[in-house]
């Protein structure tokens, strides 16, 4: 553990660049997140918020620079304290629902089934459904997904595009579950395109361009939700 | 979570994936069976031939077909990404590898006693050393080849050609595996020579892989 880390900091990035190649995927990231706020990442197709997610979720080192999460700089002694969902939704298609999230409760060495038809159940589906997840839609698999990743009841969560292919019914659906998982004192970070659903929920936009955070601004602005066009082109700084 | 639990959770997992799918088993069923058709019919073998050529015969056999397996271990765990969902897991990484090993040491296996009668029938074999003999040397070369072969299999796992990296890498390191299982079958199915030097030089193979296995795992993983 890193005691150094900044106290009411959840996630700490210094000076954190990630290269593949040539490619600098994250420029010199500098940036702090307190705990308990929902913050929506956005930015263009490729401005490396993806990138920053798994690098924040240990998926993949940096190149340079030093990652704190939950006071700790060796993330995997934290792994039970955070949930990640990618784009793909990191379930086995021949396995139920219910069964995916028995094998990974147990990871999480939680063997109470009881919690994992409560996440089934918390995401609006049915924990009694059978039908195996190669067989489920887009969206069913999305919401699984989420089931997935806060079946251990994260103090982090790291949410990567969960509103693609949901129904809007459905996307508003996961949108007041995160914001009342906010309200309990999670501290969430979620990548998307689609601001509009969080405008009422999100305390914080954190704008990235060209694998940089180039704005932060409170909450969601209704002019970035018209237009997508970070507060920098907009003439505001940082 | 404990080591050995993760270990059944992972083991257990695998098996339904397997009985539901069937991707891995059926493949190397029918290779095998090829394997063992067509080189009878190449073939016009009396039975002390046949006892010196089958034992190396039915480890070529098993080698080819445990590729196919060992390919579609770590290809199921690509499929959605479920792999990064262990790999964020506070679950150890080396009991992922252990599961996997011993998962691919089933179905070659079963693999193994599915065509063991087959060579028998279509070879006319008969041991003249004891079958015991034949059932050491086939777990210990059963467990040399799975335990390379999940490993190297985790290695090429994020290469675009890794159906072929995988016997690339495979197959030389398996080189002194394979002639000592070779050796044992031969030399119990003609009842000459030791059968002893072989099945010592496979056991301690086996524990030297399954260690160095065990040990990069976790590097190998996460890996980028």
């Amino acid at each position: 553990m890193n005691s150094s880390s900044n106290s009411g900091s959840i996630v700490s990035l210094r000076e954190v660049s990630k290269l593949y190649g040539r490619f600098a995927a994250l420029r010199t990231v500098t940036a702090e997140f307190s705990a308990g706020k929902l913050y929506l990442i956005l930015g263009e197709n490729g401005a490396g918020k993806s990138t920053l997610l798994r690098v924040i979720a240990g998926l993949i080192h940096p190149t340079r620079g030093e990652v704190t999460v939950l006071g700790a700089s060796e993330l995997r002694t934290v792994a039970s304290l955070f949930g990640y969902m990618a784009h793909a939704p990191m379930l086995y298609e021949e396995l139920s629902g219910m069964e995916n999230l028995l094998y990974f409760a147990k990871l999480y060495g939680i063997s109470d089934a009881a919690k994992c038809e409560q996440a089934i159940r918390t995401v609006g589906l049915d924990p009694k459904l059978t039908r195996r997840v190669g067989q489920y839609s887009q969206g069913m698999r999305q919401r699984m997904s989420l089931a997935r990743a806060i079946l251990n009841d994260p103090k982090l969560l790291l949410l990567d595009e969960p509103f693609s292919n949901v129904d809007v019914i459905s996307a508003r659906d996961m949108a007041r579950l995160l914001g009342e998982m906010r309200d309990a004192g999670r501290t969430i970070f979620l990548v998307t395109h689609q601001p509009a659903l969080l405008e009422q929920i999100a305390d914080e936009s954190v704008w990235m361009s060209a694998g940089q955070i180039v704005a932060r601004e409170q909450g969601v602005s209704a002019e970035a939700i018209a237009s997508g066009v970070t507060p920098v082109q907009r003439g505001h700084s940082q | 979570m404990t080591f050995a639990a993760t270990l059944k959770n992972t083991l257990a997992k695998d098996q339904r994936l397997e009985w539901r799918s069937k991707d891995a088993i059926n493949s190397m069923l029918f290779f095998a069976l090829l394997v063992v058709v067509i080189f009878s019919f190449s073939f016009d073998l009396s039975p002390e031939e046949s006892r010196l050529i089958a034992g190396a015969l039915v480890w070529v056999a098993l080698l080819f077909a445990a590729v196919v397996a060992l390919n579609q271990t770590w290809a199921r765990e690509l499929r959605n990404s479920v792999l990064d969902a262990y790999r964020i897991a506070p679950a150890p990484l080396e009991s992922l590898f252990l599961a996997k090993t011993i998962g691919n040491f089933i179905f070659v296996g079963v693999l193994e006693l599915v065509i063991a009668p087959l060579f028998v029938v279509f070879y006319n074999l008969r041991s003249i050393g004891p079958v015991y003999d034949l059932v050491i040397a086939s777990v210990l070369g059963n467990w040399a080849l799975v335990v390379n072969g999940t490993f190297f299999g985790a290695i090429s796992i994020r290469t675009r050609s890794r159906e072929v990296l995988l016997p690339l890498l495979l197959f030389p390191i398996s080189i002194p595996a394979l002639l000592a299982a070779v050796n044992a079958t031969t030399n119990t199915l003609t009842g000459e020579g030791s059968v002893y030097l072989p099945l010592v030089f496979l056991a301690v193979y086996d524990v030297v892989f399954t260690t160095i296995g065990l040990f990069l795992f976790e590097t190998v993983l996460q890996a980028e």
